[in-house]
């Protein structure tokens, strides 16, 4: 089959391959203690660990594209701020 | 219902997971391949970084359509969703004429979309169209194929009269689930027939307007097939809404690149509207 | 739906209790005419819903009066009905295969989409309403990102997957595209109509001995069987209704009715009776069917949670 209409890089391949490693890792992280660590966050309902990755992985979308809108094309600041940013959803949300 | 747990219950979803997984990831992991590389055809592309990206963030064509469709979004909502639950207060309870209601009220919805789009096509004209014809008879110029703001007005009728019935038929589920005890109950109290709205009718019609609010905000969000038909984006660009723009650079123009970057944008509006719709409705199924 | 039923009429009881307890500290007097004065207001109800549905009918039917009238009539004056009232619109699309060539393809695709979703969306629906297992929230709001997600952002990339596979312009590429859509729908219909079953059934079925499939197959499509309806109806809707994507799939042997008419729109030269007619007809599967779904209508656009 051909798939050069896909048009694969390198670094995309690297970001869909990072995703798929996060959802593994959250499904074995859910075999290994299941239940998904369900607590009311400052979004006062309740979050599994599930939705605060989601959470995560949308904001830092959002992040990025806000940085390329606002400042500029260096996305390494933005990318730091999104680790911030997530490691503050899985902390509070 | 209390479920089981139980691993196995993966392989009952597995055909839909194949499925979807052909006709939407596929697709996105494409799109997301185009949105960061230029081609000019033939399956040869070149990397062009965030350059799409940034070049969309900064394009006025884009955010218009987005302003013009968040606009179209919440004068929809303004009329839609008053006018609906004032039609549902009305409906009536028993007997033969609801399902005669429900079943007249219902016909717009299952109309086809470029068939909606066809009737107010005709049914705007000022020469073979009843309304425009009648409007412009009582002295108001109205031609919606050469004035933006008629053409706008053409547009929100239109859909007032394609989706008001949802809006009408969810807030109607709402009500019917009230007993008519609580009813008696009010009137004995003597209380005023706001009072009965406020206290009993809207708390029971909480969940189903949220639904109604979310579904017709996400609808109108992703419009295309009626105001395409109806007016074409046009004149000029002034009802040219994000889907409209984006087949246009898409399937118009070929523009992979600027198109996936585009879509991407407009994809994580909508996963973002799709959270909050999903989010509202289970803490809601699991407070009750 | 079951636990629906009982909640009303739990609420049902309490309601009563209430409303006696309020009665007995009136006398039966003033009940009586607090009653009448309900009636009274309520004599006028009618005015609302009549004045709503014939706005809702009016251009519906400017459409099918105009489905029969010719052309030079349609043009040369607006008449409010047919003064010399043909069937020849009609003729020329029964006659004509480019015309009924675009229903026929269309109710192909359609009929294709809605026995895939349905038959896929079964198994996952039971699972749905009777599971729990690893990540199955997560899964259920991925199918809903994917029925609230623009055909537009679907529509190049689609046609760039169905090139690749030589499918553009069959009509099983516009049916699998319509699935991105129809399966989650018929999977939140279906758990829903699902979730009213009691599941001592199952447990039941399976000591009595039978076999999974068996069990499906036997008693349990039969106990949901208007559910089943009920999704194929707007599996078929909502394929039928859809245009861009399947404009954007075909190109002449299985290009839909719809884009068929929208073709004709933009040519010079309209034919308004011929376009008035073909509307008639798309609008006619729906408004055939409409009578035996009216109860599940709000259930279905608002994907079941209703």
């Amino acid at each position: 089959m051909n798939l050069s209409w896909m048009a694969w890089t390198l670094p995309t391949a690297i970001f869909f391959i990072t995703i798929l490693l996060l959802l593994c890792g959250m499904a074995i992280w859910e075999y290994a203690s299941p239940g998904g660590n369900p607590r009311v966050g400052v979004l006062r309902f309740e979050t599994t660990r599930g939705d605060r990755l989601f959470l995560s992985l949308l904001g830092s979308a959002f992040i990025h594209l806000a940085w390329l809108g606002l400042v500029g094309p260096n996305l390494w600041w933005a990318l730091a701020l999104s680790v911030v940013y997530a490691i503050g959803v899985f902390r509070y949300v | 219902m209390e479920k089981t747990w139980n691993n196995k219950a993966w392989f009952l979803v597995l055909p839909v997971l194949v499925l979807v997984a052909f006709s939407a990831v596929i697709p996105l992991m494409t799109v997301v391949n185009y949105s960061v590389q230029d081609t000019f055809g033939n399956n040869v592309f070149f990397w062009a970084g965030t350059e799409w990206f940034e070049e969309l963030l900064h394009s006025d064509r884009f955010w218009e359509a987005m302003l013009r469709n968040l606009v179209f979004s919440f004068i929809i909502l303004a009329i839609e969703v008053p006018l609906g639950i004032f039609i549902a207060l009305n409906m009536p309870k028993k007997g033969w004429a609801v399902p005669v209601c429900l079943v007249l009220m219902a016909l717009p919805l299952l109309i086809p979309w470029n068939v909606v789009g066809t009737i107010w096509q005709v049914f705007g004209r000022n020469d073979i169209g009843l309304f425009g014809y009648y409007v412009n008879a009582l002295g108001i110029n109205y031609n919606y194929v050469q004035d933006p703001i008629d053409a706008w007005v053409t547009v929100i009728i239109m859909d007032v009269w394609h989706w008001t019935s949802l809006v009408v038929l969810l807030c109607y589920a709402g009500l019917v689930s009230i007993p008519d005890a609580f009813y008696q109950a009010a009137k004995i109290d003597g209380a005023s027939r706001w009072a009965v709205f406020r206290y009993i009718q809207l708390p029971k019609m909480q969940r189903v307007l949220l639904i109604a609010v979310l579904l017709r905000f996400m609808d109108s969000f992703m419009i295309y097939t009626e105001p395409f038909v109806v007016t074409g984006g046009g004149p000029g660009n002034s009802t040219t809404f994000l889907s409209i723009d984006l087949v246009k650079t898409a399937l118009g123009q070929f523009d992979l690149g600027p198109a996936a970057a585009m879509s991407l944008v407009y994809f994580l509006i909508i996963l973002l509207l799709s959270w909050v719709f999903y989010t509202v409705m289970t803490n809601y199924d699991a407070e009750r | 739906m079951g636990g629906a039923n009982e909640r009303a009429t739990r609420q049902d009881r309490s309601g009563t209790t209430v409303s006696d307890g309020l009665a007995s500290t009136m006398s039966q007097d003033e009940v009586a005419r607090l009653m009448r004065r309900r009636g009274e207001e309520s004599r006028w109800w009618w005015i609302v819903p009549t004045v709503y549905i014939v706005v809702l009918l009016l251009p519906i039917y400017w459409l099918i009066n105009m489905s029969f009238k010719t052309n030079s009539e349609i043009v040369s004056s607006l008449t409010l009905y047919p003064h010399a009232p043909t069937i020849g619109n009609y003729v020329t699309i029964f006659t004509d295969p480019s015309w009924y060539k675009g229903y026929i393809n269309s109710i192909i695709y359609v009929v294709m989409n809605t026995v895939i979703s349905i038959a896929v969306a079964l198994p996952a629906a039971y699972a749905f309403s009777r599971y729990r297992f690893l990540g199955d929230k997560h899964l259920f709001f991925w199918l809903l990102t994917n029925r609230m997600a623009p055909p537009a952002v679907f529509a190049l990339p689609f046609f760039q997957l169905y090139s690749a596979f030589g499918l553009i312009d069959t009509h099983i590429a516009v049916a699998l595209a319509h699935c991105l859509f129809n399966v989650p729908l018929a999977v939140w219909i279906l758990e829903g109509f699902m979730s009213g079953v009691p599941k001592e059934i199952d447990e039941t079925a399976y000591i009595d001995g039978y076999s999974f499939p068996r069990f499906f197959l036997r008693i349990f499509m039969p106990l949901i069987a208007s559910g089943i309806g009920v999704a194929c109806f707007f599996c078929f809707m909502f394929s039928w209704v859809e245009l861009l994507i399947a404009r954007t799939l075909t190109t002449t042997a299985a290009k839909p009715i719809a884009a068929i008419m929208t073709r004709t729109v933009s040519a010079s030269g309209l034919d308004w009776g011929v376009l008035a007619a073909a509307g008639v007809l798309t609008i006619l599967p729906g408004a055939l069917v409409i009578w035996f779904v009216r109860n599940y209508i709000a259930k279905g656009f608002a994907l079941g949670r209703v």
